[in-house]
């Protein structure tokens, strides 16, 4: 199966192991992975913004860079889930409307490719520890996806996953509202990194760069030792 | 209580807020235990997803067709013997009161829990000319009491203030002697209230649902307070908000299902009290006259825009009950009487972006509200969409940020410019990095790096480690 990656900015140019290791599962899994270089942005932090006319644009490139794939997958929940709104922003644009109707079809989050379409729930992953999962907003109340991940780490060899307590609550990432509302945004943070000390896991896992970049960055800041993953890097572990 | 809340800026009173550890404790008990009891009741009436969908299209066909309504509403109410007057303006609707009032020649005046009496400000107008207004519904009696404090929440207006602050206030002003037990204070509380509902001259309520078929009105209470307003004055003034319709008693049905139910996490609440005009012959007790105050103050022109959903709104606060933010900074934060999500939407408005301009921008764009209003209504998007209109027509944005989208536009929309702008993203960073991380960020990356440590670049991007991968440079 063919299969183009959109790999999204924050993965691109910061969190490049997540990157690698969604091409080396992918392959592991029998895909074949294309990487189309004229990919950019998804155009979320220009829409989240208010800057909706920028967003489009970043929207275009995106469409005109994976017109030819068959599927577009993406490590990222939220990234995803704003391909997915494409459609609806373009309503009423000849030119785009049915461009972005098409993409949005075809893009899955890694972990809803995997299960819904590759139809895998056991990657033969292993790593060894206590870990829980950090559901990103975006990823559960706006694509929808919530079981795919949780299902493809409960089938991690060694891998003791423990529910988090007040899970549906936000991170206090947000884009632009990490900065701009920034001591609202570090007291979610807190409470939130509370919660996975509660549990106390060795390893906090999630599917969206940003959340992580936000909780690991707090973790980091405070020195806590836990450790932030990718779900895409778990699955990648053959321990 | 105007709807504006006169407690400084924005940042002063969210850092106030932040440092109120009762308020935040509160807040955050009331949102655990209401999320819990909220999706208890949900999958006990089953088919959630369809009930929203069901709601959402009653509260969508009635603003569609609100003149229509509004009509058979007001003929309805006058076809009983009662009064019926559209107030376009917060003043229209104070002043007929106040004339209703005056006529009445009225000294005391009870009323029941009403958030657009408080929007119009209506108390002063009232005091003003001698009248004591006393307020029934047991939270907004504790704010009364004290000193008018604002209303925090649209539900549980005194929701900000614990057990002990509230006896405090009933021994400063009430002279209270007991424990803080809520039993005892609200025990204390009725015991006073009973008899302003006896000496009362007129009752005033808000209204949850008027019924156009009929002319009634439909009140939901915890307390039984709104009977005992409705009931025992001779004159009733009802104040609700032009969108509060429902075509039937079939959709009121349905939707004060949803109320309760998203509200307070209940079947039903305690008191559903349903009103039809002033007191008929041989009716045991209601009203001998009865006014219906139906006011626009600005919501007319929030019809047939882009924000025409936030009519479908039936105050229950589900909304707010699961904001992540409204749970950490509090009502009074919004400095509007509408706080939470719902708030953030509507103040700016109703209120206009002068004063409420960061509103919007207090989302981190969750959507657990989008996720929780039981009538569909998308408040995440359309708090994008008043952050569209603050950049674009209100030209209210930072200079930095719009030089940031400006350059976001650039490196995205082309992907040669989007290559070259990030290949020298690890130099360009090169200063502040240490042990692979920054931990005083330049520029918007300050905020920031204030309570967390930013990534350093990759010192290789994706592209570049799988571009030479393919050409076999770097295998697995
Ligand atoms: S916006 Fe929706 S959830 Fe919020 S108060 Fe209104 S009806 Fe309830």
């Amino acid at each position: 199966m063919k299969v183009s990656l959109f790999v999204t900015c924050l993965i691109d140019l910061f969190y490049t192991n997540a990157g690698k290791a969604t091409v080396e599962l992918l392959e592991r899994l029998g895909c074949e992975v294309d990487f189309p270089e004229a990919q950019t942005c998804c155009g979320q932090p220009a829409y989240n913004s208010g800057y909706v006319k920028e967003a489009k644009e970043a929207m275009k490139q995106m469409m005109r860079a994976f017109a030819h794939a068959d599927y577009v997958v993406t490590p990222s929940g939220s990234c995803a889930a704003m391909v997915k709104e494409y459609p609806h922003l373009f309503h009423g644009d000849p030119e785009w409307e049915e461009e972005a109707k098409r993409l949005a079809a075809k893009t899955y989050e890694l972990t809803q490719f995997l299960v819904d379409v590759l139809k895998v729930e056991d990657v033969g992953a292993s790593l060894h520890g206590r870990a829980t999962y950090h559901t990103s907003c975006h990823m559960t109340r706006l694509l929808g996806v919530k079981e795919a991940p949780l299902c493809l780490l409960k089938n991690v060899k060694g891998l003791e996953l423990v529910p988090l307590p007040n899970a549906h609550q936000c991170c206090g990432f947000g884009g632009t509202f990490s900065v701009k509302m920034g001591p609202i945004s570090e007291q979610m943070v807190d409470e939130k990194i509370g919660h996975i000390e509660e549990v106390d896991a060795d390893y906090l896992i999630g599917a969206d760069c940003g959340c992580l970049m936000n909780i690991g960055g707090r973790i980091e800041r405070l020195g806590k030792p836990i450790r932030v993953m990718h779900i895409a890097e778990v699955l990648n572990q053959r321990k | 209580m105007p709807m504006k809340i006169e407690n400084g800026p924005f940042w002063k009173r969210v850092e106030e807020n932040l440092q109120n550890d009762f308020m935040r404790e509160a807040v955050a008990g009331m949102q655990d235990r209401g999320y819990v009891r909220r999706l208890g009741v949900i999958e006990e009436l089953g088919h959630w997803e369809e009930w929203r969908s069901l709601a959402e299209q009653i509260r969508k066909h009635t603003l569609e067709n609100l003149d229509y309504y509004l009509m058979q509403l007001s003929e309805n109410v006058a076809k009983r013997g009662g009064h019926v007057f559209f107030a376009q303006t917060a003043e229209e609707a104070n002043d007929y009161i106040r004339r209703v009032a005056l006529e009445k020649q009225a000294k005391k005046i009870v009323k029941s829990k009403s958030m657009v009496t408080e929007e119009i400000n209506l108390n002063p107008v009232l005091e003003a000319i001698g009248c004591q207004v006393v307020e029934t519904d047991l939270g907004e009696y504790i704010l009364q009491i004290d000193d008018h404090d604002p209303p925090s929440h649209i539900v549980g207006p005194a929701l900000h203030k614990n057990k002990e602050q509230i006896r405090d206030v009933f021994q400063r002003k009430l002279g209270y002697t007991k424990s803080s037990d809520p039993v005892e204070l609200a025990r204390h509380a009725r015991e006073m209230l009973r008899r302003d509902y006896l000496t009362a001259d007129i009752g005033i309520t808000g209204c949850n649902f008027a019924i156009a078929e009929s002319g009634s009105i439909t009140l939901v209470t915890n307390e039984g307070n709104a009977d005992l307003v409705t009931a025992l004055p001779k004159t009733q003034i009802t104040v609700m908000g032009m969108e509060r319709i429902v075509p039937t008693f079939e959709e009121m049905e349905v939707l004060v299902s949803m109320l309760t139910r998203s509200a307070v996490g209940q079947k039903l609440t305690s008191y559903i009290t349903v009103l039809t005009g002033p007191r008929d012959e041989g009716d045991a007790d209601g009203p001998e006259e009865f006014h219906l105050v139906i006011v626009d103050n600005g919501r007319s022109s929030i019809l047939g825009t882009e924000f025409q959903p936030i009519l479908q709104c039936i105050r229950c606060a589900a909304c707010v009950n699961v904001c992540p933010v409204y749970r950490h900074i509090g009502g009074h934060s919004y400095g509007s009487i509408y706080s939470g999500p719902i708030g953030a939407v509507l103040s700016p408005l109703l209120g206009g972006y002068d004063d409420y301009k960061e509103l919007p921008y207090a989302s981190s764009l969750c959507a657990a509200c989008t996720e929780a209003c039981p009538v569909k209504i998308p408040l995440h998007e359309l708090l994008i969409k008043h952050r569209q209109i603050i950049v674009e027509r209100e030209g209210k944005a930072p200079v930095a940020e719009k030089l940031a989208m400006k350059a976001f536009r650039l490196g995205t929309a082309s992907s040669p410019l989007y290559r070259f702008g990030t290949k020298f993203a690890p130099s360009a960073f090169a200063p502040f990095v240490e042990d692979g991380r920054i931990t005083k960020g330049p520029g918007p990356l300050k905020a920031w790096t204030e309570s967390r440590e930013f990534p350093a670049p990759s010192k290789e991007r994706f592209r570049d480690w799988f571009r030479d991968r393919q050409k076999g440079g770097n295998p697995l």
